[in-house]
């Protein structure tokens, strides 16, 4: 397979000598590649502006012995466009692409649910049709699902008590009064169905939640994700909250 | 591998930007066969760099003095000043022979996927020059990329209570090229900033 196309989501970009960059794509079929653009820094480079971040693209790609080299690009979704007109969504979905680079450690090796899910991802936060915070939120929950770390929301993730009491990110989810370690997040009810509702994408419930809960949303959602990539987001320092309206 | 000297040369060469084991080597034994009147003056010039050189307190240009030689320049325009990311962009900007305002250096962009917030960079330092009311435009000059525009988009945001004109550089199609090469997002900007021919 020397040259090949796929469909895929610029993740981020390296600058490699001169004028060159190294991209990293989470692509529909063939799963995360990173492949050389050449020349793409010079103003006159005809797919420089292609290959930016968040940018969904329709690519071709030659085999190389260590990384592919991008021949052809074209693009389906320019989403870095409305999102850098908006800072708070900007800064949220630079925190999505870092963790599904994050989430998907092998290159070539198809990860096809993850990849529609961060298109739907960069669709909704790019359509400013909810709350920046929660798309980043709702995003984080189902790629964590979509990887096999789905959180307990209904039943003690021990025991499957339906009487919770707690949250306990070692336990995997909500824990009962018996079940819960040390340590443990004692969050407000609301809280939980906001977590449950962005887990399952019931937008009304998490669209009429208050402020107060999703800020706990957010801290506890963030610490789950952390723990179970076993790394730090490093983006998710500089997420913006968008002023309540 | 070579004798311990070489092979130290050849490996601080290696770690320049841009600048391989081959070329290392390349440079290495260039070196080694000039003359070494023009070595020392390399030497030298590698030596004074690092001593005298610093950063302009006002606008964090590389300067050989406290302050930078367009900040000492009174002729240039104290109300308008251009943002942007590296002290390289200044030498592009200053070479169009078009801007006559002053300059603010940010020591790069903002690009959270990085570590790089609005903190690391030199706002802070832009907004205390802005405080003083006599600035009265702000050209926005990040790199047309995607980190730029959202430090464009952070500083017209930040700035925008404070009156003045922000401005941002037109980005669209290059001079001499052909149409139909453009790309999607470019030939956009082109269309959103075109302007009325007066003729």
């Amino acid at each position: 397979m020397s040259l090949y196309r796929d469909e895929g989501v610029v993740l981020r970009t390296h600058k490699l000598g001169e004028a060159d960059r190294i991209i990293t794509v989470l692509t529909k079929r063939t799963g995360k590649i990173r492949g050389v653009a050449k020349g793409v820094r010079r103003t006159s480079s005809r797919f420089g502006a292609r290959l930016e971040p968040f940018t969904h693209v329709d690519l071709q790609l030659h085999t190389g012995r260590t990384l592919d080299v991008v021949t052809q690009v074209e693009t389906i979704r320019p989403y870095g466009e409305a999102l850098v007109a908006d800072y708070p969504r900007y800064t949220a979905g630079v925190a999505m692409l870092e963790t599904a680079d994050r989430l998907i450690a092998g290159e070539k090796e198809p990860a096809l649910r993850q990849f529609l899910l961060l298109v739907g991802g960069l669709r909704a936060l790019a359509a400013a049709e909810h709350e920046a915070r929660l798309v980043l939120d709702a995003y984080f929950l189902r790629s964590l699902a979509v990887a096999g770390y789905a959180p307990a929301l209904d039943a003690c993730a021990r025991c499957q008590a339906t009487s919770v009491r707690a949250f306990a990110i070692v336990a995997g989810g909500v824990v009962c009064g018996n079940c819960r370690p040390a340590g443990a997040a004692v969050p407000e009810g609301e809280t939980l169905a906001l977590m449950l509702a962005l887990l399952k994408g019931d937008w009304a419930v998490a669209d009429a939640s208050e402020a107060r809960h999703r800020t706990e949303c957010s801290g506890l959602v963030a610490a789950y994700l952390q723990w179970h990539l076993e790394h730090g987001i490093r983006s998710l320092r500089h997420v913006e909250r968008e002023p309540a309206t | 591998m070579y004798e311990g000297v070489v092979q130290n040369l050849i490996d601080e060469l290696g770690m320049l930007p841009g600048v391989g084991p081959k070329s290392a080597q390349r440079i290495a034994f260039h070196l080694l066969a000039a003359e070494p009147t023009d070595v020392k003056r390399l030497a030298h010039a590698l030596l004074e760099v690092k001593e005298k050189v610093r950063f302009c307190r006002v606008c964090g240009n590389v300067a050989a003095e406290e302050e930078c030689r367009i900040c000492r320049d009174s002729r240039r325009d104290p109300h308008v000043i251009c943002v942007v990311e590296e002290p390289k962009d200044v030498v592009a900007i200053e070479k169009t022979r078009e801007f006559r305002g002053r300059y603010h250096v940010l020591g790069g962009a903002i690009s959270p996927i990085d570590g790089v917030g609005p903190d690391d960079l030199r706002i802070r330092e832009l907004m205390t020059r802005l405080a003083d009311g006599r600035v009265t435009e702000l050209i926005l000059a990040t790199d047309p990329n995607l980190e730029g525009e959202a430090t464009a988009t952070y500083l017209a945001r930040l700035v925008k209570p404070m009156g003045l004109k922000v401005t941002r550089l037109a980005s669209g199609l290059p001079v001499g090229g052909d149409l139909e090469y453009a790309d999607e997002v470019t030939l956009g900007r082109a269309f959103e900033g075109r302007r009325l021919l007066d003729v």
